[in-house]
């Protein structure tokens, strides 16, 4: 018999319903779970135990009155620890936050509350999101659940890890740079990057404004979408957030891929790309044109200079949103004999080294003098990636590339090449550049028993079509491997 | 393209104390990084306009009512020194 913590949230929900099982059932399997997993993966920062208990029997009793709230109600959930939680410590993995406990909640953890779901607790993360491993972390690194002698990706590792694991039904990661849709793809679940405003960062601590979305975790793409519609609207504390109705995302969902067009980018595959990555594009594409599509190569000329364009626009917008971490209003303090001399120490201590290096270099690019040549440049380049992107959808649907490519990497493996860290996020990072979605689902995996991520894009508000492509692939794909510690564990 | 990085000029901007060898190591850190990033400039970006956010979006307004802010005490509660309702800091005004 399953472990209740290996359910999805569909079929949790339906047993709920059902009365088979409680919120509480449901929460003391993650519960368990946790236990059992956590001293390996450490995928939790926090784990609220006791807030999650009240709010799990709290979802018991308003289903006993009758209060339903919809496909969440009694979920247990995990959130990046970038999204503040009121009075439940939020630290975004740094130690000039350690202690930190936020006087609100953010837009994203009030929704989620209002649907009924229990909040289990807070996921590590790469410092500020900023990473593609988890391995920044001021609190220890996360073990990926299929290999601990390997990293989850990042910087969603902490949520990524214990989506797999079963320590929660679904988590909330954000994606500035691909970091949603990588740690799903090394993890083996589906992760997906919204449409740039399409959910609030109101209470997500800002690391790249104009790239950072948040968007949901999950074990599977109907879990996505019931994550995704609880969490996307217009709202009025986020200036950027987007006025128009979030497009219907259900009325299409199993439209299947007959009559689709889907493009390949050719500009994602050769050097750098495993060939287990690559043998499972290409038979995940074979599949998909087996099943009605058409599959034409598209090329994205720009691709190649999204990545430095990012690595200068995400390091310059970070050391601006970061230079509210100076020693005043929250955090780490260290003492100093000037309010300068203060703020260089705290900022010293309270920085891990990839935060300090990408403050250095924004402000570097921000500076007088190369502002032009650097931040400039790559706010034009922006504008060729979009264009790029426009003419490629207005010849097919959906675009699709590996997730990621590489499969999940030993820890250590890339701690001191920056730029070959960076690299691990060469298929994503356009997708942010241009504010449009994109969705990883699991299809298989390498020699090593490792799971491998298929990425569709889609144009602005293109969820729709590319959640039902999506469907349509994880179907195709019947992929349906367990993590061995969630598995061997979970069963005993 | 090797980058002329003045690193620690760019340090104090930033705020950021480091002492003689970590501005070595980060410095040339930002060189190699800045070297692969600079393949921008390769671009002719002459006519191409600049992208600050992805979706075309005017101002944001609202109707100017009041609405409920944050709780003053819990926000103060968080800071690491205080002088009632303020934030305290170390003095940075010389004695008149």
């Amino acid at each position: 018999m399953t472990d209740l913590a290996d359910l999805t949230i569909t079929e949790a929900g339906r047993r709920l319903r059902d009365g088979d099982v409680t919120a509480v059932d449901l929460f003391e399997a993650v519960r368990r779970r946790a236990t059992m997993t956590e001293a390996e993966l450490h995928a939790f920062l926090t784990f609220d135990a006791d807030g999650a208990a009240e709010a799990a029997a709290e979802a018991d009793a308003a289903l006993a009155r009758g209060q339903d709230l919809g496909p969440l109600h009694g979920i247990p959930v995990a959130l990046k620890d970038n999204m503040v939680t009121r009075g439940v410590e939020t630290t975004c993995s740094s130690r000039i936050l350690a202690g930190y406990r936020p006087p609100y909640d953010a837009t994203v953890v009030e929704r989620l509350r209002s649907a009924g779901a229990v909040v289990v607790g807070k996921t590590n993360l790469d410092e500020f999101a900023m990473g593609s491993s988890t391995e920044n972390s001021a609190y220890g690194p996360t073990r990926n659940p299929w290999d601990p002698g390997r990293v989850p990706g990042g910087s969603s590792g902490g949520s990524a890890a214990s989506v797999a694991a079963g320590s929660s039904f679904a988590a909330l990661g954000s994606d500035t740079g691909g970091s949603i849709r990588q740690p799903a793809s090394l993890c083996g679940i589906v992760g997906m990057k919204p449409t740039y405003g399409l959910v609030s960062r109101y209470g997500l601590v800002a690391f790249a404004s104009s790239l950072d979305q948040i968007g949901p975790l999950t074990r599977s793409v109907d879990d996505c979408v019931t994550v995704f519609e609880a969490i996307a609207g217009h709202d009025p504390s986020d200036a950027t957030s987007y006025r128009g109705e979030v497009p219907d995302v259900r009325a299409a969902l199993d439209g299947g891929l007959e009559g689709l067009r889907v493009g390949v980018v050719t500009e994602f595959s050769g050097e750098g790309f495993e060939p287990d990555v690559e043998a499972n594009f290409r038979a995940t594409l074979g599949a998909i044109e087996r099943a009605g599509a058409t599959v034409v190569d598209v090329s994205l000329p720009s691709a190649e200079y999204a990545l430095s364009a990012y690595y200068l626009i995400a390091p310059a917008e970070c050391s601006a949103n970061l230079a509210r971490f100076d020693g005043v209003r929250y955090g780490l303090r260290l003492d100093g004999s000037s309010v300068e001399q203060m703020m260089s120490a705290t900022r010293r201590d309270g920085f891990g080294p990839e935060v300090t290096r990408r403050v250095l270099l924004g402000t570097y690019a921000l500076s007088a003098g190369y502002y032009d040549a650097f931040y400039g440049q790559a706010q034009k380049v922006r504008t060729l990636v979009i264009r790029d992107f426009e003419a490629a959808y207005r010849q097919v649907d959906v675009l699709v590339t590996p997730t990621s490519p590489t499969t999940a990497f030993p820890l250590g493996a890339r701690t001191d090449d920056p730029i070959a860290m960076y690299l691990s996020d060469i298929c994503t990072i356009p997708s942010n550049l241009s504010g449009h979605p994109g969705i990883s689902v699991p299809t298989g995996v390498d020699r090593s028993g490792l799971p491998i991520g298929f990425q569709i894009l889609a144009p602005a508000l293109g969820e729709p079509v590319m959640f039902r492509a999506a469907k349509a692939v994880e179907a195709l794909a019947g992929f349906d491997a367990r993590p061995a510690l969630a598995s061997s564990e979970g069963a005993a | 393209m090797p980058v002329d990085i003045d690193i620690a000029k760019v340090a104090r901007l930033a705020r950021i104390g480091l002492d003689a060898e970590e501005l070595e190591r980060y410095g040339a850190q930002l060189g190699d990084i800045l070297e692969h990033a600079a393949r921008v400039q390769a671009l002719d970006t002459d006519d191409v306009p600049p992208t600050a956010h992805p979706l075309p979006m005017v101002n944001a307004l609202r109707s100017d009512e009041i609405e409920p802010s944050l709780d003053r005490e819990e926000v103060l509660d968080q800071a690491p020194d205080r002088d009632g309702p303020y934030f305290k800091v170390p003095a940075f005004l010389e004695d008149a």
